[in-house]
């Protein structure tokens, strides 16, 4: 038996110094060989990045046209960089679970210990979900539906670009979070008592909620932001059974989040004052009550879901119609279906925890509103298989993902509909089962979408066409190591094993924890050949195979195939009008013509540093409050407050594009399009 | 007695309980690849982990009704309408069609009406809260055997079982007796962990300050893995212990080892025994001080702690103001539950309080003088006692 003296969190009690607060030198990982590892390699690999940066003279160029950009396109691809960072790192953590499993099935103790390895659990879920996932999503949002609408920009734009700095605040704060002190060790959505300042005492949770809190309010704002843009910037002519349905997804996405994401932030900060100046909402005693943070926890927690989940759905029926040539199958009932998706995702939240001891009552009711939650998302699927009948099928990568999505996703439906049913979850949940579960869905929904995504919109936002090879040899390694990492752990849950644990007594789950490690290889395999899509893409970038003069590679059937690749800063010289759902293709069947002259000023946005600054400081503040140095924190509110107020007496915050600029840009464009005729 | 894990004939039990071919049937993609492992969950030893395992198997087969046509007609299409086939239909204007949308949603609509009715049933039958209807399914229930209680509570990181009956109780490890019910009362003294047997029945959470309940019935005798399935900090990977279901002489041997081996668990001892400890080996004890159960649920096993359930009195009766704040350490170390007088002669007011008598009142030894305890609070209303 070992004595745990370092009960919950760090050892030792943290001494606050008025100057630098809890932050001392031994907070730096020397003492533990695997972080201190990453820590050389990031340290390595980041300075390479700035090196280059630095060398290339690149960082003028990337403040200006960048950073400070408010331009939604710009803000998008950021967004979508943003995520593929973040994502590596979660999939660091998880290569690092899959093989300290697996080495602890078969008897070894492997080489994370506890408190490592469920910061690494912790780090994973919070990553993937409000870092990599999160701003994929918002990134396709912010740079296909404006688009897509015939809009020039979101109703926003500055909003725009401070909501995706916030956003990558917190992803900041996460990162140091590895090199300075800890991460939270107490599972990503950090149910109190464990993470109230009892139980975890170390930095490590005050890193989560200011991360979170940070990046919460980021996503908020930009909820509202595509939200208004979506209600007030159609083309004319755009009613709302006329807006494509990644449109329709966006739209029910974003009032997700603007419903949901405030009790995300207002739950957090609760927590925040449990832990900063001893309120007492979720502690065990004196009136506190833990349950009120995990009921709280997950009424953002299940709309969540369908906010990664709903605009990948768009996805899918935009590359199913186009790579099917053929129109959306049963476009109101996908319309409806998506609503009543939105509607119904509000009152599940309570199957997270049937077993919390919930009356029959209440398990039923939450059991069944969840089981109601498939028809419509049954329907969407009937809806894209009946949308490939009499079509004609092209297998770019796009298409790859969109009919292995459909097949796996069937799978973790059904699974989720099993743990939808009270008795069965009392059985599976917390289980390894669950695990494979929501894995199921959000790698072969969200994962598979967003590479289906990327690959599908990557040619409008640069030019030219991924690399198919790669793409396919992608997609093969990804669903091949998908269902070896992840059936065995179905069978795992069966077997009784719950999640969370990194040592086994029982070597008989060896056979399957490996089985999922080789999984996991082949998706590091599936990643790295995104990476040389990537590479060989750029590289090859100017070849006809992948070159794209026409701004449509794929045929396509809405607004954003109307521009070049990629469009002009403005998007349209001339609002669109909208005739139909597929308004492009309606466009192209009634032989459109590109207007040659005649172009008007064009009334933009300008674009300012407010965002990245006031978020810079921030990101101060939050670091400083984990660390308890009060006046750092005070600084950095007292800046971002007085940024934020100075923001707003900028007057100079729009222009006028002459019409000949306008004119120019489109003629060159003429030319283009004439030379490569 | 015997300590048996999980040997038996499976080729006994497979002849004589044909619903158990139907399910290993039923999940055949994996099982065809495991047949050969423990699939606790859908095999389990305990009646009502059996009937959980049970709804798995038959919702999946009632799933599998639209999912693996839905799979096959995925893989058709896709072969079927690709590009390079040009003797396929090719309609690019074909968007609609009202039968086939009735059929898509109408499909989904039946699978989850019945799905749903089985839910509402086996949700209400299978509450964790109702005594159990039956001990397997060929035996009823004895109306005349009440259920064996065993209390629970989740430290960090230990489970200790407390038997009030028999008066004993054990760290990491229980017994409980082939084929009668038992009523499991769960708690926790710190954060939430999950009880769960998975041979047993599904799990309930463990939670501080609360009971939550299991009713459940061993129907095998074996040694069975018992752990938290809740997260719970460090030493969560060492959260198990055994169960071992006995007959009843079994249990009874079972007992008096416990005894002969066990001191006293006081309140002291439980203050000493709830620190944090990882992989604590299995500790007996033979007597449980009076009342601890209840001092477990309210929070204040050590002297240092006022009562969950007192306090609530305290606010229930108006919460005492600014000299509520002192309240606190005012009944520090009183339980109702042990001495109602001691609380009720400090919440019954006199006049209104003086800070003296709040500053004496910290200091004074209250439980074990309580009549002469300042008296603090904000109600005025006399009561007959005074």
């Amino acid at each position: 038996m070992a004595t745990a003296d370092t009960v919950h969190g760090t050892a030792g009690a943290l001494v606050t110094d008025p100057i630098f607060g809890r932050l001392t030198w031994d907070v730096l990982p020397f003492h533990e060989p695997v972080i201190l590892a990453a820590f050389v390699g990031t340290v390595l690999l980041g300075g390479a990045v700035v090196g280059a940066l630095t060398y290339f003279r690149l960082w003028g160029y990337l403040w200006s046209n960048w950073f400070i950009s408010i331009d939604h396109k710009k803000i998008g691809i950021m967004y979508m960089v943003l995520g593929l960072i973040m994502f590596v790192r979660g999939f660091a953590d998880a290569i690092m679970m899959r093989s300290q499993q697996a080495l602890a099935s078969m008897g070894y103790e492997g080489y994370l210990n506890a408190h490592h390895y469920d910061q690494v659990f912790t780090a994973h879920g919070v990553i993937m979900i409000f870092f990599a996932a999160m701003p994929f999503v918002t990134g396709f949002m912010n740079y296909v539906m404006p688009l897509q609408i015939g809009a020039r920009d979101v109703a926003f734009p500055f909003l725009n670009n401070f909501s995706f700095w916030l956003t990558a605040s917190g992803a900041v704060l996460i990162m140091v979070s590895l090199f300075v002190g800890e991460f939270a060790t107490t599972g990503w959505l950090a149910y109190p008592p464990l993470s109230g300042p009892e139980y975890s005492i170390g930095v490590g949770m005050d890193y989560y909620l200011w991360a979170l809190n940070i990046a919460g309010i980021g996503t908020t704002l930009s909820g509202i932001n595509l939200l208004v843009t979506l209600v007030k910037m159609r083309a004319p002519g755009m009613g709302w059974m006329k807006m494509p349905i990644f449109c329709w997804t966006t739209l029910c996405t974003n009032v997700l989040i603007v419903a949901s994401f405030p009790v995300l932030t207002a739950t957090l900060a609760l927590l925040t004052a449990d832990r900063y100046i001893g309120t007492n909402f979720f502690s065990n005693d004196l009136g506190g009550n833990p349950m009120m943070y995990v009921n709280l926890i997950w009424i953002w927690g299940h709309p969540e879901v369908y906010i990664l989940i709903l605009p990948i759905f768009g996805i899918f029926s935009e590359v199913v119609c186009t790579f099917s040539s053929k129109r959306l199958f049963g476009y109101t009932s996908m319309v409806y279906a998506t609503c009543v998706i939105m509607v119904l995702s509000y009152i599940v939240w309570l199957h997270h925890f049937f077993t919390m001891g919930a009356g029959s009552n209440v398990n039923a009711f939450f059991g069944t509103t969840t089981m109601i939650i498939s028809i419509p998302t049954g329907a969407k699927l009937f809806n894209w298989l009946f949308t490939m009948y009499k079509g004609r099928i092209r297998y770019e990568p796009p298409m790859l993902w969109t009919v292995g999505f459909m097949i796996t996703f069937v799978i973790g439906g059904m699974t989720g509909v099993l743990l939808a049913v009270p008795p069965a979850d009392y059985v599976l949940h917390n289980s390894l089962f669950l695990i494979a579960h929501f894995h199921n869905v959000i790698i072969g929904g969200v994962v598979f979408g967003v590479f289906a995504g990327i690959g599908y919109w990557f040619p409008k936002a640069f030019g030219f066409k991924l690399d198919p090879f790669w793409g396919k040899v992608s997609f093969w390694f990804w669903i091949v190591g998908f269902y070896l990492a992840f059936m065995p752990l179905y069978v795992l849950g069966l077997m009784g094993v719950t999640r969370r644990l990194s040592q086994f007594e029982d070597t008989a789950y060896a056979v399957y924890f490996v089985t999922a490690a080789i999984g996991a290889v082949c998706i590091a395999i599936g990643i790295a050949a995104f990476f040389m899509q990537l590479y060989v893409s750029i590289r090859d970038r100017n070849t006809p195979r992948l070159r794209d003069f026409s701004g449509d590679p794929w045929n396509g059937r809405t607004l954003e195939w109307s521009t070049s690749s990629p469009p002009p800063y403005y998007n349209f010289a001339f609002t669109p009008q909208v005739h139909d759902i597929d308004a492009y293709e309606h466009m192209k069947r009634n032989d459109y013509k590109r207007p040659l002259e005649g172009f008007v000023p064009i009334h933009m946005p300008r674009y300012t540093a407010s965002g990245i600054i006031i978020s810079g400081f921030m990101t101060v503040m939050g670091f400083a409050l984990v660390w308890h140095i009060w006046w750092l924190a005070a600084l950095g509110f007292l800046a971002s407050v007085g940024l934020g107020i100075a923001h707003t007496f900028n007057y100079d915050r729009d222009y006028y594009v002459p019409a000949d600029e306008v004119g120019e840009i489109e003629a060159a464009r003429t030319r283009q399009l004439v030379e490569q005729a | 007695m015997t300590v048996l894990s999980l040997t038996k004939d499976d080729t006994q039990r497979l002849v004589s309980n044909p619903m158990r071919v139907w399910q290993k049937l039923a999940v055949l993609p994996a099982l065809a690849t495991v047949s050969a492992c423990d699939l606790v969950v859908l095999d389990p030893s305990g009646d009502v982990a059996a009937q959980q395992g049970d709804l798995i198997v038959y919702s999946t087969i009632l799933m599998l009704i639209v999912i693996l046509p839905v799979m096959a007609l995925t893989a058709f299409f896709a072969w079927h309408y690709r590009a390079s086939n040009k003797k396929a239909k090719y309609e690019p204007e074909w968007d609609h069609s009202i039968s086939l949308e009735v059929v898509v949603w109408m499909v989904p609509l039946a699978i989850i009406i019945c799905l749903a009715g089985l839910t509402w049933v086996a949700t209400h039958r299978l509450n964790p809260y109702d005594p159990l209807g039956r001990i397997s399914a060929d035996k009823a229930i004895d109306p005349n055997v009440e259920p064996l209680v065993v209390e629970v509570v989740a430290m960090d990181w230990k489970w200790l079982f407390i038997y009030p009956e028999q008066g004993v109780a054990m760290v990491n490890e229980a017994a409980v007796i082939t084929d009668r019910p038992v009523e499991w009362r769960i708690t926790s003294t710190t954060v939430m962990n999950s009880f769960y047997v998975p041979a047993m029945a599904g799990q309930i959470y463990a939670m501080a300050g609360m009971q939550t309940e299991l009713n459940a019935v061993m129907n095998e005798e074996g040694t069975f893995r018992g752990f938290s399935a809740n997260y719970s900090g460090n030493g969560f990977n060492h959260m198990n212990f055994d169960l071992h279901s006995f007959d009843q002489a079994g249990f009874d041997q079972w007992v008096e080892n416990v005894r002969s081996e066990g001191g006293m668990l006081d309140r002291d001892t439980f203050v000493e025994l709830e620190k944090p400890s990882i992989d604590h080996p299995v500790t007996a004890f033979d007597g449980i001080e009076e009342n601890l159960w209840d001092r477990i649920l309210n929070l204040c096993v050590s002297d240092d702690d006022l009562c969950v359930n007192d306090m609530m009195m305290v606010d229930a009766l108006g919460g005492g103001g600014i000299e509520g704040l002192y309240n606190r350490e005012a009944y520090r170390g009183i339980c109702s539950v042990e001495n109602p007088e001691a609380l009720f002669e400090i919440l019954r007011p006199t006049d209104s309080a003086h800070a003296a008598d709040i500053l004496a009142a910290l200091d004074a030894p209250l439980q074990s003088t309580p009549a002469e305890a300042p008296v603090i609070g904000t109600r005025t209303e006399p009561t007959e006692a005074n």
